[in-house]
């Protein structure tokens, strides 16, 4: 059992241990995605969204089913089925009740199952002990924190259109720098607090 | 969902054997250097970035990866004409899932203060797109053993570059290789950054830059 509140860790997830530049997870669609703000702020809203009720689910599948079972060698495959059941599942209602929702977010919800934050996220609260509520906080830091840092990216990577970038470190590569710049950034929310 | 990459080789259809070995070799080169999966069609970033402050847990993912694809390609490849076409990716995924399992258990079993050090990342190598992504793109359309091979040499281009960025954050960053001190604490003085997440960016983006400096590729299409 972690002890944390569950404040600190929705803070902590979003600043200090920011998913993405603390954790390195969903560095693939942040680097696809990150080139205009609408589609970062699109994929950021999703993603939270998914990693919220994912991790709740997941830690009431884990807790109520799993380790009554003693089946938490299955966790893995339990994990990545609900995920894509669970991003289906959406896709299908937003697309049904909200067309105008579906056209904004409509293209991001099939990418996200394979975004590795989501199940990263999951992971990391079985490894860390944490309780519903735990879970759900972090779920929602962990969103808000990706979210950040995609949108940060996004409008840096709009202002470098006027920039002259080397050739060959034109696309990739800058991201990638600029991100390491951004985790030192971050870092310095380092003293405030932390979660293990 | 990774954008199946469609090698020259994707379509490859095996007739005789005179062509297997160009093949294989060539598929061996393609994974390895000339199309590697991490620098040059930037997948499997995640676990690369996370697990590299150490060479030792570098090559244990590295290792990792090369069972899981090498047996996943495998599987996919002789149930790709069972397999019906619409639920291909949840199977896949099932048999991507069940090698990752394999792997951890053995982990535990056997390596506990390894498994503890890479914590989640193990899990991860079921969303590492290069394991999808070799999947979709190569074998479900070739034949088992030209799979296998394909599997091999990405997991060997990702390993190569894990190590890569793993020599230089660990030499930087604490100055050893595998734990043993290379630089002396005398006149070295560590980097500490580099164990730290941003060292892991910068690396990252620097090798990216010299593969495409050494390698120019196409203009890229977003510009920046």
């Amino acid at each position: 059992m972690n002890s944390t509140p569950a404040l600190n860790i929705f803070v902590a997830s979003i600043l200090t241990n920011n998913i993405l530049l603390a954790s390195f997870l969903g560095m693939c669609s942040f680097l696809v995605c990150s080139n205009s703000i609408e589609t970062a702020a699109g994929l950021g809203t999703a993603v939270t969204f998914v990693l919220v009720s994912t991790t709740t689910l997941n830690y009431l599948i884990y807790h109520c089913v799993l380790v009554p079972l003693g089946l938490e060698v299955l966790a893995f495959i339990i994990f990545i089925a609900v995920i894509a059941a669970f991003v289906q599942f959406v896709e299908m209602f937003v697309e049904r009740f909200s067309p105008a929702l579906y056209y904004a977010l409509g293209i991001f919800l099939p990418l996200i199952t394979v975004n590795c934050a989501i199940l990263g996220a999951s992971l990391f609260m079985v490894l860390r002990e944490y309780t519903l509520v735990q879970s759900a906080a972090f779920g929602l830091g962990a969103g808000l924190g990706w979210t950040l840092a995609i949108l940060i990216m996004a409008g840096l990577r709009q202002k470098m259109g006027y920039s002259n970038v080397p050739e060959p470190l034109r696309g990739t590569g800058v991201v990638m720098l600029i991100t390491g710049v951004l985790a030192m950034t971050f870092m310095g929310f380092a003293g405030m607090m932390n979660i293990q | 969902m990774p954008q199946p990459n469609e090698g020259p080789h994707s379509h490859a259809n095996t007739g005789g054997c005179t062509s297997c070995r160009g093949l294989c070799k060539e598929a061996l080169k393609e994974g390895i250097y000339k199309n590697n999966p991490v620098t040059c069609q930037v997948l499997g970033i995640c676990s690369c970035l996370a697990v590299t402050n150490r060479l030792e847990n570098a090559l244990v993912m590295g290792g990792a990866l090369l069972f899981v694809l090498t047996l996943s390609n495998l599987l996919v490849s002789l149930l790709r004409k069972q397999m019906p076409h619409r639920i291909r990716m949840v199977a896949e995924v099932a048999i991507i899932a069940t090698f990752v399992i394999f792997f951890d258990q053995f982990l535990k079993a056997f390596y506990w203060d390894m498994s503890k050090q890479l914590g989640p990342y193990v899990g991860l190598i079921i969303t590492n797109c290069i394991v999808m992504g070799r999947a979709e793109a190569f074998a479900l359309q070739n034949p088992p053993l030209l799979s296998m091979l394909d599997g091999i040499a990405n997991a060997l281009g990702f390993a190569a570059v894990l190590a890569l960025i793993a020599v230089a954050r660990e030499l930087i960053g604490s100055g050893s290789l595998l734990g043993v001190p290379i630089l002396s604490d005398a006149w070295y003085v560590k980097n500490v950054l580099f164990v730290l997440a941003p060292g892991a960016f910068f690396t990252a983006g620097f090798l990216i830059w010299a593969m495409n400096a050494i390698h120019p590729r196409q203009p890229s299409e977003s510009g920046v």
